[in-house]
């Protein structure tokens, strides 16, 4: 069924290293998303919630925009627009390189909002004489939220929360556009250089393959314990 | 260095003279509206085939239809991407092959940015579909062949057009996806709206001006997208479930 391409895989046991690196990478930004995203995300469904109008309006508008636009868009604002504001904005001296962090920055920043719609249903599906008995034993508003509502929220959202995060792990392959090294675009780069693109791509699919469909079979049997419990 | 705005710049004729750089934002909204459009054609296609295949008694069916599911789920767009682009040609019989290296640049990309989107939502597509089918009352498929009608029939004339109307508001959300996705296309040289974008600031050092255009074209795709969503979600709702009347 194939054509008459000949495969060569003898580029990847070489650059197994280099390859673990980008891997390496990945998993790096992966969990530095994860935390600032759920962190972030947090604050922004507690403002989405809040009683302030123009504070749940703001964290409407920001969830609302970062899901209206394409990562890609995201990262290249991140990448390219955004370190030429600050280097004349803070007066940065030249050959200061700040498009790698602030492209990371901008990827935390667009998971967030997906992590923010996810924690608002959580926290909303906490009964709500839940917070009315934390005021009830004289717990203020923060102590409620951070011992009462919060903690049942997250066990809510565990599996919800992990399949993002799923997600989140597939989406770093976007910061190829950043040149970032992750492991697909060191994948490519290996690929490119020995003019076996076919072999890598092929092998870096299975990879995400194999790691992705692990997590999400982990996920699933996790989350039928949960329902059996 | 004080930034110089200057919004007459889309008025300008671009660098290469073919046209104005408006005319540049708009072959590339052209481009990621057809793109987005034909791919979603694909993928509801697709994945209304798949997504009745996940719910049939049959096991080897059933089970191909998982495989494909979990395959298009598991795998990061852009490297599925890459596999239409730049891998399947080289796999394919030397004729397809070749016959696909023979087109424009332009259609080779176009192409494969189309499978690969339609295939990609498909899979989704797929999930929404199935997930339509099992929301059905079961007394419905036991009602279909209490009557005589074969599985096919049943799926045919009661089965599938309930699920069919029950999946069209969860399918709202694919949809804005297909055109927030199209954006990854940009990574093989297709001309969207996000590489135009980007072109543009190579082209005439008036970044913030080209991106804050391209950024304000994605959220008037989204507005669009939901409004016509909304309108479509109140044909076809069925009275007496929620979001009925």
């Amino acid at each position: 069924m194939f054509g008459s391409y000949e495969f060569d895989w003898s580029s990847i046991p070489v650059s197994l290293g280099f390859l673990g690196q980008g891997l390496m990478v990945s998993l790096e930004i992966t969990a530095l998303a994860i935390v600032a995203g759920i962190v972030w995300g947090t604050l922004l469904a507690m403002a989405r919630l809040s009683s302030i109008k123009p504070l749940a309006w703001a964290a409407a508008a920001y969830v609302n925009l970062f899901r209206a636009i394409p990562l890609v868009m995201v990262l290249l604002w991140f990448f390219l627009i955004v370190p030429k504001f600050l280097e004349s904005f803070l007066g940065l001296p030249p050959g200061s390189d700040v498009r790698l962090a602030s492209a990371m920055i901008g990827f935390a920043l667009f998971e967030s909002a997906y992590y923010a719609e996810i924690i608002r249903a959580g926290i909303q599906s906490v009964p709500k004489g839940q917070l009315a008995a934390a005021h009830a034993l004289g717990m203020s508003y923060p102590q409620a939220m951070l011992h009462v509502v919060l903690p049942q929220a997250f066990r809510n959202m565990v599996p919800l929360l992990l399949t993002q995060a799923i997600i989140l792990f597939q989406d770093t392959s976007l910061v190829y556009v950043s040149a970032l090294a992750d492991f697909f675009g060191a994948a490519y780069k290996v690929g490119d250089r020995d003019g076996r693109l076919v072999e890598l791509v092929l092998f870096a699919g299975a990879v995400y393959f194999v790691l992705c469909f692990a997590a999400s079979q982990a996920v699933r049997h996790y989350q039928k314990r949960l329902q059996t419990a | 260095m004080e930034y110089q705005w200057n919004w007459g710049v889309f008025l300008l004729p671009s660098a290469v003279n073919d046209g104005t750089y408006l005319d540049w934002m708009i072959a590339g909204l052209q481009t990621t509206l057809l793109l987005s459009l034909s791919a979603w054609v694909i993928a509801l296609l697709l994945g209304a085939v798949v997504g009745v295949l996940r719910t049939v008694p049959h096991r080897g069916l059933s089970g191909v239809a998982t495989a494909y599911v979990e395959m298009f789920r598991n795998i990061p767009l852009l490297v599925q991407l890459f596999f239409w682009y730049f891998v399947l040609p080289e796999l394919l019989p030397a004729a397809a092959g070749d016959a696909f290296k023979a087109l424009n640049p332009i259609a080779q990309q176009f192409v494969a940015a189309m499978v690969c989107l339609g295939f990609f939502t498909s899979a989704r597509v797929a999930e929404q579909v199935r997930s339509g089918i099992n929301a059905l009352p079961r007394g419905q498929k036991n009602a279909g062949l209490a009557l005589g009608l074969t599985l096919p029939q049943t799926y045919r004339h009661v089965m599938l057009p309930m699920a069919f109307r029950l999946v069209v508001p969860p399918l709202t959300s694919e949809f804005l996806n297909v055109f927030k996705n199209s954006a990854v296309c940009s990574t093989i040289g297709l001309l969207e709206l996000a590489a135009q974008g980007r072109q543009l600031v190579d082209y005439t050092a008036q970044p913030y001006e080209s991106f804050v255009a391209v950024t304000v074209a994605y959220l008037m795709i989204n507005v669009v997208v939901m409004l016509l969503m909304r309108k479509v979600e109140v044909l076809v709702r069925v009275p007496g479930y929620l979001g009925g009347k």
